[in-house]
């Protein structure tokens, strides 16, 4: 990669390192909805997880879909975050884990949010890995850069 | 809030919001020195007014559009010019304005005063922001007073002042602005000292002018100087100058005047009054305990200290560089000379010297004598080159001056609606896109013509079209890129004019609002003002004209030396390389732009495929509809403007060429893209927003 390309990535990757919870966004029954979740990730940024319980709006619709948006950001509630804060959106298909896969992506999910352990342990909730196609990181603003993930 | 402070009323503990300027000023009072009577307006009232309106955070917005160091001292000017206009466009909050007001009118009444800067940090030992902010002299009534605050404050975020900032690596967030209010003193004479010099350990200087200093302040009146030794004040040279004028009050502010025939020949100071400001100066340094520039004037034969502030050496700068940018803020007197010098000197010397090296048949050299040419032409255009950065350039802030007198006086939504009132009549680079718009307006009337030329560039049957070629190229001239010889170079210059006959004529732009918004400027100054603005828009004209004319002359130098370098490389084996081979079909890139963020150069909107453009042999590829997307574009290119939807730059700035002519021509423009042309790909449809300065790549369809 190119310097300035692997300075997009860096900045993907330390946003996403500062900040333990996004803005999931999801479509269902015809309207869109944005919901508020704890996320972790693999090293490398290609999956993204979270957790929900299934009787959730959210978990219906990604159910329909299959598709979510998540959205990660440094805002502070500050005038200044207009220039300030930058934003990265991660979009690409969501599913379900079961077995092993359940298994290695609570372990990382628990590193991260470790009060989350009752939670993840009840048999109504499900973990869900975000398999992320491409990264949106806004900066400036209105600067607007693709990150294309490599499989 | 204590909205105006009295001199003798500051504290040491005040200096952080009163600045170094007030904070010195009220020292010398303190220690007894003749200092006129003054207040300060601290930080706090800066900071009430840029943080409820909303300033503030406007600023840091303007400010952040791209990496501060990635930005060119071009778009400085260009963002401080925006910013300024937010300060003229955006009123004091009410209960501000009457509390300032009220204080103002309490102290000063109707006394004249001068308003200066006095921001933190200024004025220190580390630091001297002489010359960067604003101030103005003889400026009455509380009102008036107010209006003139406002403009201090813009200046925290001139060109100069915020490259001097970032070259500190000051926090630009955090800057604020006191101001000094002070009673005016009408010197009969005034000038500057340095207790010590700040290019030599053992002496002192002593300036001085009739009148007052602004003209000294400023290099436009020439100052008798002398030198003293600095341990026991024995003058060591009295160095007179040409004495001839004199700044001096107006009605309102001050203005340059012919001195009085019986002043020519007398010193300003007598010998005796050299040693008084001497003394005065080493007084101060004694004081302060550090070296220092004091300015003062004599009034009814005592000299007061109008300002005292740590000796600061000055560096020279490389093209490019702080120093080097503070040296282009040239006053409407250096300009004009400057001006004088570059039309009737260097431009028509520049032309003559392209014309004497182009006569010379590079075929029919020997090895030797071509060596010889190419070192003379290389040679030439490194010699113009630094002409060019040392004296066009700074010329450019012709028209960046009368920017700023237009929005002071017109306040305009757009602050860069200046521009419009800049734009000349005819061009050299418009003058040859308006050859090529006729022959192409020719080709739209004559279908057997049209078809003549489709099957040339088709490479079938000659006829009419070369015919028709041939006298095109005479037309444009052979020094044009265009008028290159060689079948192929022939066949993209039919089908390139193919595509301009393919669309409809460019409308002609109407001269009216331009000659509207002239009358409303002009109309808006009265008596011996109104000289200056017309001589000064005049200044601005031939500023802007010669943006365009420099970058002509010395392509074609460029041109020159291209020629006699490729034919060497060509003996030597090497071909000259023909540019990047095209791009198209290349593997994705991991990272691609979807918004890049520039600043807005030319107003509209346009949807179309993108051209990146590396090469000026790329240019006859051009088709009708496409956005030209270049690192910079050069008036030998500006002939594809005329088929563009849109244009987009990596060079930033409001009064770069791609700029001026894409409002030339009327269409949206973004410059100061950075990577446009990495990022970009022939081919990506493209979404340029020349209102917000975006450019949108969109998804391959």
């Amino acid at each position: 990669m190119k310097e300035n390309d692997q300075e997009v990535a860096r900045a993907v990757g330390a946003l996403l390192e500062s900040q333990r919870v996004g803005v999931l966004g999801t479509f269902g029954a015809g309207s869109p909805y944005c919901s508020l979740v704890g996320f972790s990730f693999e090293p490398g940024y290609g999956r993204l997880y979270f957790a929900t319980t299934r009787a959730t709006r959210k978990f219906a619709n990604l159910s329909e879909t299959g598709r979510v948006a998540l959205l990660v950001d440094n805002r502070e509630n500050r005038e200044e975050d207009i220039h300030e804060a930058s934003a990265v959106t991660a979009v690409g298909p969501v599913t379900e884990l079961t077995g092993t896969e359940k298994d290695r992506g609570a372990a990382v999910h628990l590193t991260r949010h470790p009060s989350l352990a009752g939670f993840l342990e009840s048999p109504t909730t499900a973990l869900l890995a975000l398999d992320v196609e491409r990264y949106f990181l806004v900066r400036r603003f209105q600067e607007v850069m693709v990150l294309e993930v490599k499989r | 809030m204590n909205l105006l402070i009295p001199f003798d009323r500051l504290s040491e503990e005040d200096r952080p919001r009163a600045g170094g300027k007030a904070w010195a000023l009220s020292r010398l009072g303190r220690e007894g020195f003749p200092v006129p009577r003054g207040a300060v307006v601290p930080v706090e009232a800066y900071r009430a007014y840029v943080g409820p309106t909303g300033l503030r955070e406007r600023i840091l917005l303007e400010l952040n559009r791209k990496p501060f160091e990635a930005m060119r001292w071009e778009e400085m000017w260009d963002a401080a010019l925006r910013i300024r206009n937010f300060f003229l466009k955006t009123p004091l909050p009410e209960s501000l304005r009457a509390a300032l007001l009220a204080e103002i009118e309490e102290l000063f009444g109707n006394r004249p005063v001068a308003v200066r800067s006095s921001a933190p940090g200024e004025d220190s030992a580390g630091a001297s922001f002489a010359g960067l902010h604003e101030s103005f002299l003889n400026v009455r009534g509380a009102s008036a007073i107010l209006e003139r605050i406002r403009l201090v404050w813009a200046s925290l975020w001139s060109d100069g002042a915020l490259l001097y900032r970032q070259e500190l690596k000051l926090d630009v967030s955090e800057s604020a602005m006191a101001v000094v209010i002070q009673e005016l003193a009408e010197g009969e004479r005034s000038g500057v000292a340095f207790s010590k010099s700040p290019v030599e350990e053992d002496v002192s200087l002593v300036e001085a002018v009739w009148g007052l200093n602004q003209g000294l302040v400023d290099g436009t009146v020439a100052p008798d100087r002398w030198v003293l030794d600095r341990s026991s004040g024995t003058l060591l040279r009295h160095i007179e100058a040409e004495r001839s004028e004199a700044v001096r009050l107006a009605p309102e502010g001050t203005r340059k005047e012919p001195l009085l025939p019986e002043l020519r020949n007398r010193s300003p100071l007598e010998d005796g009054e050299v040693g008084r400001v001497w003394s005065l100066s080493m007084e101060a340094e004694k004081r302060f305990g550090c070296p220092q520039d004091v300015e003062w004037t004599f009034l009814g034969g005592r000299p007061f200290l109008l300002q005292a502030r740590p000796v600061t050496a000055g560096a020279k700068g490389e093209p490019g560089s702080r120093a080097w940018n503070l040296s282009l803020r040239r006053s409407f007197e250096n300009l004009k000379v400057l001006r004088e010098r570059i039309e009737k000197r260097l431009i028509p010397a520049l032309v003559k010297e392209a014309q004497d090296l182009s006569g010379v048949d590079l075929d029919s050299l020997e090895d030797e004598e071509l060596a010889k040419v190419l070192e003379i032409r290389e040679e030439a255009l490194a010699r113009w080159t630094k002409v060019y950065w040392d004296e066009f350039i700074p010329f450019a802030h012709g028209a960046r001056l009368f920017g700023q007198v237009f929005n002071d006086r017109m306040q305009p939504e757009d602050p860069f609606r200046f521009i419009d009132l800049l734009r000349p009549g005819r061009m050299i680079g418009t003058d040859r896109n308006v050859r090529l718009e006729e022959a192409a307006e020719r080709l739209r009337q004559d279908p057997a013509l049209r078809s003549s030329m489709t099957a040339f560039r088709d490479g079938r049957d000659e006829g009419d079209a070369a015919v028709f070629l041939e006298k095109v190229s005479s037309e444009l001239g052979k020094d044009t890129d265009l008028a290159l010889s060689g079948e192929e170079t022939r066949r993209r210059l039919a089908g390139f004019l193919l595509e301009m006959a393919a669309r409809p004529s460019m409308p002609k732009r109407s001269g009216e609002a331009r000659e509207d918004l002239e009358k409303a400027f002009l109309d808006r100054f009265q008596g011996m003002e109104r000289n200056f603005a017309e001589e000064l828009l005049d200044l601005a004209r031939a500023s802007y004209r010669l943006r365009d004319e420099d970058n002509i002359h010395l392509g074609r130098l460029e041109r020159l030396r291209n020629e006699a370098r490729d034919e060497r490389l060509r003996r030597s084996g090497s071909v000259p390389s023909a540019g990047e081979p095209a791009r198209a079909g290349a593997n994705p890139l991991p990272v691609r732009p979807r918004q890049m963020v520039g600043s807005p150069a030319g107003p509209g909107l346009a949807r179309g495929r993108a051209r990146v453009v590396r090469d000026r042999r790329d240019l006859l590829e051009f088709k009708a509809g496409e956005i030209l997307v270049c690192d910079s574009i050069d008036p030998n290119m500006t002939f594809v403007v005329p088929l563009c939807a849109a244009i987009v730059e990596r060079r930033g700035g409001m009064l770069v060429h791609g700029a001026i002519i894409a409002r030339e021509y009327g269409l949206p423009c973004v410059t100061g893209v950075p990577d446009a042309t990495e990022r970009i790909r022939s081919g990506d449809t493209l979404t340029v927003d020349g209102y917000l300065g975006i450019v949108v790549v969109h998804d391959p369809e």
